[in-house]
């Protein structure tokens, strides 16, 4: 298996996460003037997207992550976009996480699939980075940040040949393998099938360097083609236009990786019923791994993994739901089949002082600079985190 | 990778990890022999696998390395004295097939044909030491798979193509635009030539192949073709030496569909 897998299989998860939270923010957002102090406003919005692509694209995050090194367990990568989506002041429900999480697997689980060339996974991730930009586009501190995560992938990636990214292919394959988790919106637009099998089509264009089948040429032995035949078959494939550009900037050509969702179209999980091979998925997960806590440890000291505190005053305070109600919430996380739960675990950050002094340091470089009038209450666990050291 | 390893003393189970080679006995009672490759402590950025699976020469099996390197062991008739005969250096990427000789050997033509990730070609004559006997140079695409009958290479490759090569000249003798997607496997059913191709594009192809002694023309054509509904095809398999019969395997699938005759 590939040891480069982990920064794109985390990038673009991360980019998934990020279309997700901002249509879901979008849809709950009233106008600044008409809000109450606990509803979302486009401010809010625009300071949760920054926070979090702050601490994404932290530099010493990415310094680890693109390090040669095994894809982490189910287990541990969830805990890391647990920890991401909690670096501001939203808060989600285990229920909503759970959704969330589902939508951001099977989304890219879909896009690997069907990358035309094995190499073309980088397209997809330059698509959720270019989108990523476009999040944060006034605030140029952390545009640089991922403009330099962006020539990283660059300089690392683009000079790997077929074998190599089909290897990192085969990679991100293995760790989706079995996963049928029916997303709404596929189901709607026909790229899933109600069994939960992605429809791979047999039309379209053909991949950038691939013939349309359908031709035989025979050459003699000297050399020169001497026969031509023709053979078809059921599918309707036709020669692609241009290439997608692996560049900083540049058409990508390619839509998977863009952002499929909108305001208009809520996102909803069906989970499929118990069956053999979500059994055996799960048995996978649950198998204990020593190395888990090993990989938890430094993403939560990384990610500033504290205990983090409940908002005063009151239960909902700056809590995001990925459903259309709270019923709906509550529901699906009663009846969540017991084999699909991702059991995350729960990490408290030592005590030690030398740690400690590692702890504060790199969470001063995860804090957002910019003061922020008028929302001292909003930001009030945060700040009571940053007192607490 | 799984592959049974014909001899004509034993049959051997043949495996093959990022750790290493395992060989069992073809009830899967004991392991015969345990090859480790030299994993590095840390992962490295190149990855450390073995791929690339053959029984070759009536007593050896060969197996490819994430390296390039092609090790050659040697099977004794009985037990588990197995010994690494031979390393082959010519390819300088990953082995992703290795292939033996089906049909009649041709003069010259070598008996063996390694394939690697740059879509390099390499054709041996085996025996106490390799002989390399030629080499055919990749065009950009990898060659996923290959087969060897009758003096004719048969290559699948990563961009959809199949490619005839005539083993003893090296001359391309047949171009496919077979698949619109990676091509995972081919096998070759001796008894008849039949080719089967199996790729990401859902497909699978039966092909003959076929070779003239007196005029040495060489031919390509199509026979059938099924379409696995939404399934990559990982995997494609004749179940009988004439080819009548083949099993298919596919990504997140946990069948094997089997197709027959009518």
């Amino acid at each position: 298996m590939s040891a480069r897998t982990l920064p794109l299989l985390f990038l673009n998860l991360g980019g998934e996460m990020l279309y997700i939270l901002d249509q879901r923010l979008r849809a709950q957002s009233i106008p600044g003037e008409k809000a109450r102090k606990d509803e979302w406003t486009d401010v809010d919005r625009k300071r949760v997207m920054n926070d979090i692509i702050t601490t994404m694209f932290n530099k010493k995050f990415m310094e680890e992550l693109f390090k040669p090194q095994d894809l982490y367990s189910k287990k541990a990568l969830r805990t890391v976009y647990d920890r991401l989506a909690h670096a501001s002041i939203m808060r989600l429900n285990q229920a909503s996480m759970d959704k969330l999480y589902d939508l951001m697997t099977m989304a890219f689980k879909y896009q690997v699939l069907l990358c035309p060339r094995p190499r073309d996974i980088l397209l997809v991730t330059f698509n959720h980075l270019d989108a990523i930009k476009d999040f944060i586009s006034d605030s140029p501190g952390i545009l640089n940040q991922v403009d330099e995560t962006f020539r990283r992938l660059i300089e690392t990636y683009n000079c790997l040949s077929d074998g190599e990214f089909q290897l990192i292919r085969q990679t991100l394959l293995i760790f989706f393998q079995d996963m049928h988790i029916r997303v709404s919106i596929f189901l709607k637009d026909k790229v899933q099938n109600s069994n939960g099998r992605f429809v791979l089509p047999i039309s379209g264009p053909v991949p950038w360097g691939t013939e349309v089948p359908g031709l035989i040429r025979i050459f003699s032995h000297k050399g020169v083609e001497v026969k031509r035949a023709e053979f078809t078959t059921a599918g309707n494939y036709v020669t692609p236009q241009r290439e997608g550009s692996f560049e900083l900037y540049g058409d990508r050509v390619l839509k998977l990786g863009t952002n499929m969702y909108s305001v208009t179209r809520p996102v909803e999980t069906q989970m499929s019923g118990s069956s053999k091979t979500l059994t055996s998925q799960a048995k996978e997960n649950i198998a204990p791994n020593p190395l888990a806590k090993e990989e938890l440890n430094f993403l939560a000291r990384l990610l500033g993994g504290l205990d983090i505190q409940k908002p005063a005053g009151g239960e909902t305070g700056f809590r995001l739901n990925l459903f259309t109600t709270d019923e709906e919430e509550e529901h699906a996380a009663q009846t969540r089949p017991e084999e699909l739960s991702y059991k995350v675990i729960n990490i408290e950050a030592t005590q030690e002082p030398g740690r400690r002094a590692e702890l504060s340091r790199i969470l001063g470089e995860l804090e957002v600079a910019e003061p922020r009038p008028g929302s001292a209450e909003k930001g009030e666990d945060l700040l009571a985190l940053m007192d607490g050291l | 990778q799984a592959a049974w390893c014909e001899l004509p003393a034993r049959v051997l189970l043949v495996l093959t990890s990022q750790r290493g080679v395992q060989m069992y006995e073809c009830d899967g009672s004991t392991m015969v022999f345990w090859h480790a490759l030299d994993v590095p402590e840390q992962p490295a950025a190149h990855s450390v696998f073995a791929r690339g699976i053959a029984a070759a020469g009536g007593r050896f099996v060969c197996v490819g390395t994430s390296f390039g390197a092609v090790l050659v062991f040697d099977i004794p008739p009985k037990g588990t004295n197995v010994t690494l005969s031979e390393v082959l250096e010519q390819h300088r990427d990953p082995i992703t097939d290795i292939a033996a000789e089906q049909g009649q050997a041709q003069d010259g033509a070598g008996d063996l044909v390694t394939a690697d990730d740059s879509g390099t070609l390499c054709l041996w004559s085996t025996g106490e030491e390799f002989t390399l006997l030629g080499k055919i140079p990749g065009s950009g695409s990898t060659c996923s798979s290959v087969t060897l009958w009758n003096g004719i290479v048969a290559a699948g490759y990563g961009n959809g193509q199949i490619r005839l090569w005539e083993a003893g000249s090296g001359q391309i003798r047949a171009q496919v635009s077979a698949h619109a997607r990676w091509i995972y496997a081919l096998d070759l059913a001796p008894l008849t030539g039949k080719l089967l191709s199996g790729a990401e594009d859902s497909f699978v192809h039966v092909w003959k192949l076929s070779r003239s002694q007196d005029t040495d023309d060489i031919e390509i054509q199509h026979c059938h073709a099924e379409c696995v509904t939404d399934t990559q095809v990982c995997g494609a398999r004749f179940c009988d030496p004439a080819g009548d019969t083949f099993a298919v395997t596919g990504y997140d699938l946990s069948e094997i569909l089997c197709y027959g005759p009518a």
